[in-house]
């Protein structure tokens, strides 16, 4: 029981200093809580950071290291060679241009329509809006694998009556991307704005303001870490998204980055594994600086509404 | 001149009737104040007049223009939420210049204009904190200021006491009363609290179902209420109900309470009563503060009687005592120095001057 006399030292003394120290079963009972969950977070961490942590190790070795039959945990020989490599190639360059202006375009649209879709369908109040949210929800349960088949199809018969080129363009990905992160953006943002106080935006129409005005000078502003999460949402999604520019982007200038480090990295069964490693590092990086950044926002964003008072 | 008249006013949720039909004449610089119990009506009905709610049928005019179709920045109305419904996001200053800034007036008569209903409110320290910096009773205040600000036709108070703790409230009551003194804006105002209905009010509208009971000045209500539920809302502890019989013996009325209390009808009231003699479903109603410990100089009207107290709640200043008439709990109060003890008998005087009949099948005091 060596435990619980460190706990009752640092535990609150409520009995004040002349009587002995009584731990209840309660604070026992919270005791075994705690350290399961240091136990289970630990084995969570463990599972979760060991992969980058082994992307980061490899993307230090040079070929023949990551070929030679040493301890893949250390590096005996550190270089950049790989960073150096990837750095210079306009290739690789050209993929994180993509992935960046279709990530910042998409993101952007996003944000601009479910921000007005959600203002209107949760507090507009007009027939068939709740079947609406809904319908928009359902949308996103469709999974991407059902719909990229149909999708080439469209485009192809887009091109055919009209010319319009959209497969093999980074661009094509500038319609698809939306159709995923626009339905669950929508949501979250009327769950979020489900949570602010009917009496706030009847108290600006009282004070004058239109509908346009309720949403810029009252809405956005109280609702921030909830556009904040659900543009963290739409980036990720957008910045990691693989099979629909598998599918409609094949041209090596076109590619986003998910894409491009496998098809330019991958020849044939040749796995230039340093470089790969080292590719997704950087391809995580910027997602990985978001939410550093922004995580306290991005939680109150996705627990708002379920403390609603 | 900001007079506000509701003329046969209806409103239907879907099928559910939640006004059915009110008539009211609110004169220019009045405060009237909406009352009944919860699902009334009287919230829906400020809601009508503020245009936050759709009207079914009749008509609403402010200032003499009807505003059916008026959308809410365009009455000229002001409202206080119960909970507050300051803008988080903006100091008290932005939160009470917002409709100004709006509007588009002049940024020196804006700084005016809250300067001076900061000043009425005695918030000008607070102008450049955030809502969540301020403790409630400061918020309510916030919220008020942002309505006078407007210097609008109409206030509209939606509950604005109820998120108060029971001190406040009655602080904060006096200190709507004053403000009023100072702006003499019409005001309307909706609360479930009798005791803020009658203490604010230069008249007292009672809401029940839908439809309004009574309208009348706090003392109106209380003397001469018109119907047996304004009699039972006004006054708290409620008026006391029990049934009985009129009953008419050599030219005298008398009540006759189950369980054997007989009690002589005061003379001026005989006449009103007569035709009810003998009728059924009466039922005899009298307040509290006119059940009380009986004292030397008994005046006409007043009547002694026994009973066995079953609890007394002492306050302070009365006492208020329980005990049954046949099944019928009564509450009467008495003098703390009375003697009333739980489980004890007493002499109790009842004021019979103070008497009402209600007849039970209209529900209306005769």
């Amino acid at each position: 029981m060596t435990a619980t006399a460190t706990f009752d030292k640092d535990g609150p003394d409520r009995g004040g200093p002349t009587r002995p120290v009584r731990q209840g079963s309660m604070s026992r009972d919270r005791r075994r809580a705690l350290y399961w969950s240091y136990f289970f977070l630990i084995l969570f961490v463990i599972f979760f950071l060991t992969p980058p942590v082994y992307m980061f190790i490899t993307s230090l070795k040079s070929s023949s290291e990551i070929a030679g039959a040493t301890n893949p945990w250390w590096v005996f020989d550190p270089t950049l060679k790989n960073y150096e490599a990837l750095l210079t190639s306009t290739e690789f360059l050209t993929f994180i241009l993509n992935s960046a202006m279709v990530s910042v375009i998409v993101v952007s649209v996003t944000m601009v329509v479910s921000v007005l879709a959600a203002f209107a369908l949760s507090r507009m109040r007009f027939w068939g809006s709740a079947t609406l949210a809904t319908g928009i929800f359902l949308c996103y349960l469709i999974p991407e694998t059902l719909l990229f088949i149909p999708l080439f199809k469209m485009f192809a018969v887009v091109n055919e009556f009209t010319g319009i080129q959209l497969l093999n363009k980074w661009y094509v990905l500038l319609l698809v991307y939306p159709t995923l992160t626009v339905p669950f953006c929508t949501w979250i943002m009327i769950g979020y704005f489900a949570s602010i106080p009917k009496e706030l935006d009847e108290a600006a129409l009282i004070d004058g303001a239109t509908y346009m005005q309720t949403l810029t000078k009252i809405f956005i502003p109280v609702a921030l870490p909830g556009i904040i999460a659900a543009t963290i949402f739409a980036f990720t999604v957008s910045w990691a998204q693989f099979l629909y520019p598998l599918a409609f982007t094949t041209s090596s200038d076109q590619l986003v980055l998910p894409v491009g480090i496998v098809t330019s990295l991958i020849k044939g069964d040749v796995y230039n594994w340093g470089q790969i490693m080292t590719g997704a590092l950087i391809a995580a990086a910027p997602p990985l600086v978001i939410y550093a950044f922004l995580m306290d926002y991005y939680i109150a964003g996705l627990t708002a509404g379920a403390t609603k008072g | 001149m900001a007079q506000v008249t509701l003329h046969n006013i209806v409103k239907n949720y879907d099928e559910t009737p939640a006004v059915r039909g009110i008539d009211l004449d609110i004169a220019d610089k009045e405060f009237v104040v909406l009352v009944g119990p919860s699902g009334c009506g009287k919230s829906t009905t400020l809601r009508m007049i503020a245009g936050l709610e759709d009207i079914t049928g009749g008509e609403i005019a402010i200032g003499g223009h009807v505003v059916n179709d008026v959308p809410p920045k365009d009455r000229d109305i002001a409202m206080v939420f119960q909970n507050y419904a300051l803008y988080p996001h903006m100091t008290v200053f932005e939160n009470m210049s917002f409709g100004l800034r709006l509007k588009r007036v002049p940024r020196d008569e804006i700084r005016q204009r809250v300067e001076n209903a900061a000043r009425i409110l005695d918030i000008t320290e607070l102008l450049d904190r955030k809502p969540k910096q301020l403790s409630g009773g400061q918020r309510q205040r916030v919220a008020m200021g942002r309505a006078i600000v407007r210097d609008p036709k109409v206030f509209l108070f939606d509950e604005p006491l109820s998120n108060l703790d029971a001190k406040l409230r009655v602080q904060m009551r006096t200190e709507i009363k004053k403000v009023h003194q100072k702006v003499r804006t019409t005001t309307v105002y909706v609360t479930h609290d009798q005791v803020e209905a009658m203490t604010l009010a230069d008249r007292v509208v009672v809401m029940n179902a839908g439809l309004i009971e009574q309208v009348g000045t706090p003392n109106e209500l209380y003397h001469h209420p018109r119907t047996k539920f304004v009699a039972g809302f006004i006054g708290s502890p409620a008026m006391n109900f029990v049934p009985c019989r009129l009953e008419e013996a050599s030219g005298a009325l008398r009540i006759v309470l189950p369980g054997g209390h007989v009690f002589p009808v005061p003379a001026d009231r005989t006449q009103r009563y007569r035709s009810h003699a003998g009728g059924s479903d009466l039922q005899f109603g009298l307040r509290p503060e006119h059940i009380t410990e009986t004292h030397r100089n008994v005046e006409p009207g007043q009547e002694t009687f026994d009973v066995t107290l079953e609890v007394t709640e002492p306050m302070g200043m009365e006492t208020l005592i329980y005990f049954q008439v046949e099944g019928v709990e009564v509450c009467g109060r008495v003098n703390p120095a009375a003697g009333a003890q739980d489980g004890q008998p007493m002499r109790l005087l009842a004021d019979l001057n103070h008497m009402h009949l209600v007849d039970g099948k209209s529900g209306l005091v005769l």
